[in-house]
């Protein structure tokens, strides 16, 4: 592992999630760098009941933000669409007027909107918009004046260093969380289950549809809309049911199988040293939707590796695999195109 | 240090014994007062609900001799308690060991783990259920504490177990 200090302006900066103002205030009070979130309703990718802000307490969670010196990134990364376009300029006034350090966008009209009537904030493409090459990343920031990328998890180290060095703006990659097997921004399993969309309405696995059933002989069903998603022995852990990741029936394999990903998380923290040398300035942690114990206990440990990396010293992430999804964890695309 | 933990696990159990005989209705009484204490000191809580204000939880501590019934409206919010096993109707229900909420109402409980470590069984309406996961995570503090701040020092006893069951719960 490369121990070796890197320069101070070389410390990549730790975007951290934040559902709710207590889960931002966790965040922060364990060491983000910047904060991310939405507002509630369909305007950003986690659109789920109970979950986000209403504009005053997004104000609130800047100004508790800002007094600690994190920054606020307000997540307006679903695509808008017609005849509903006014709700995504909405949330970007909004951000405008609050003051935020940035918007993450996805959405070619919102970030046109954007650029020209707010051409003093920042954007962020969402890794939603699904830029994954030169060409494209170059496009959004010359049109929309684009500042950051947040890169889709479909990319090899090697690859993200050489997009780097052909665009002229930073990169930011998710380094830990939930991780989907589609290319982001194309999903289209929900919306063919369930009618409700990924990319337009902000929610995959929309709760509404979920449905759980115990069955006779204590094992337990996990269901979406009119689908079985998984099925649970007695005593093992249900898992919230996700198309991509979920367990089905073939009429060629005996057994219940992963048809697409099996449940595990992205924990990138062996390969951090390779990424900041590949020219990655943001590290993001996915889990908007993740309780408050969980951000802080995911956020003070990459806080501490990230420190450690930055001076030179050894970081030991091993604690954070109590925190995947059923214990485990893969490294995805981002080691090998083969890792499903 | 086992004989502590095997403590822990009977103390709500006792409790729950010691409550079997006595009538509900002074307990609707106190819960009455008690949610309505709570959505004048949480406004929030009641907030983040959102439209499943209008739903209703059955709250099932698996060592209480009844169940307990959320109706979370702030205007007019009722907790109530049901003898088993009458059935009680409700949008969503969570049914748990005693330690379990009592970790999430105090502050310390990770609502993650609550919903899917299978201690706590949820079933109903799984968004309404979902949306009260990610209210009682936005409670920061402890709810308990705040109901006892409303009983004043008549509630002196109940601060003393509030002590005991933090030791026993962190020792567990
Ligand atoms: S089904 Fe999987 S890949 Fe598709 S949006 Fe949901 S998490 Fe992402």
């Amino acid at each position: 592992m490369n121990t070796q200090a890197i320069t101070p302006n070389a410390k990549p900066e730790l975007v951290c999630p934040a559902g709710t103002p207590a889960a931002l205030r966790a965040a922060v009070d364990s060491g983000a760098d910047a904060v991310y979130c939405g507002l509630a309703n369909e305007t950003n990718a986690r659109n789920f009941a109970g979950l986000n802000f209403t504009p005053d307490l997004l104000e609130q969670g800047i100004a508790y933000a800002r007094g600690r010196g994190t920054k606020v990134l307000l997540a307006v990364n679903s695509f808008a669409t017609a005849p509903r376009t006014q709700l995504w300029f909405d949330a970007v006034d909004t951000a405008a007027r609050l003051g935020v350090d940035a918007v993450i966008v996805a959405d070619i009209g919102v970030a046109s909107y954007a650029a020209e009537h707010h051409p003093q904030l920042r954007l962020h493409l969402s890794v939603q918009a699904g830029a994954s090459s030169p060409e494209a990343i170059r496009y959004y920031c010359s049109e929309f004046n684009v500042k950051r990328v947040v890169l889709p998890r479909i990319l090899t180290v090697t690859e993200i260093a050489a997009i780097h060095r052909e665009i002229p703006c930073e990169i930011e990659a998710f380094v830990f969380g939930n991780i989907g097997m589609m290319s982001e921004g194309r999903c289209s399993l929900t919306n063919y289950v369930t009618g409700t969309s990924t990319n337009m309405d902000g929610v995959c696995s929309p709760a509404n549809a979920v449905h759980y059933m115990d069955l006779p002989d204590g094992s337990k069903t996990a269901g979406l809309g009119d689908f079985e998603i998984d099925c649970f022995a007695a005593g093992e852990h249900a898992g919230y049911p996700t198309i991509c990741k979920g367990r089905y029936l073939s009429p060629v394999r005996k057994e219940p199988y992963y048809a697409f990903e099996e449940p595990v998380s992205l924990n990138l923290s062996s390969l951090l040293p390779d990424l900041i040398a590949a020219g990655v300035t943001a590290l993001k942690i996915e889990g908007r939707q993740r309780s408050r114990s969980y951000v802080q206990a995911v956020v003070s440990a990459y806080r501490r590796a990230v420190d450690d990396i930055a001076a030179g010293r050894w970081h030991d992430l091993s604690g954070l695999v109590a925190l995947t999804e059923g214990g485990k964890e893969t490294q995805g695309a981002f080691q090998t195109k083969k890792w499903r | 240090m086992a004989e502590e933990n095997l403590k822990g696990l009977m103390l709500p159990v006792v409790i729950g014994k010691l409550l079997a005989p006595l009538p509900l209705f002074p307990l609707q009484f106190i819960l009455s007062r008690m949610v309505r204490g709570i959505a004048q000191r949480r406004p929030e809580f009641f907030a983040r609900l959102g439209s499943h204000i209008d739903s209703s939880y059955a709250i099932d501590v698996t060592e209480l001799p009844f169940v307990l019934l959320l109706k979370p409206n702030p205007r007019n919010p009722e907790l109530t308690a049901h003898r088993r096993p009458d059935k009680v109707a409700s949008d969503a229900s969570i049914a748990g060991p005693f330690m379990e909420l009592f970790k999430v109402l105090d502050g310390r409980g990770d609502s993650d783990a609550m919903f899917f470590s299978g201690n706590l069984k949820v079933s109903g309406n799984t968004e309404a259920a979902v949306c009260l996961r990610y209210a009682l995570d936005d409670l920061e503090g402890s709810v308990i504490e705040d109901l006892l701040h409303m009983g004043g020092p008549a509630l002196m006893p109940a601060h003393l177990l509030l002590q005991r069951l933090r030791r026993l719960e962190m020792q567990a």
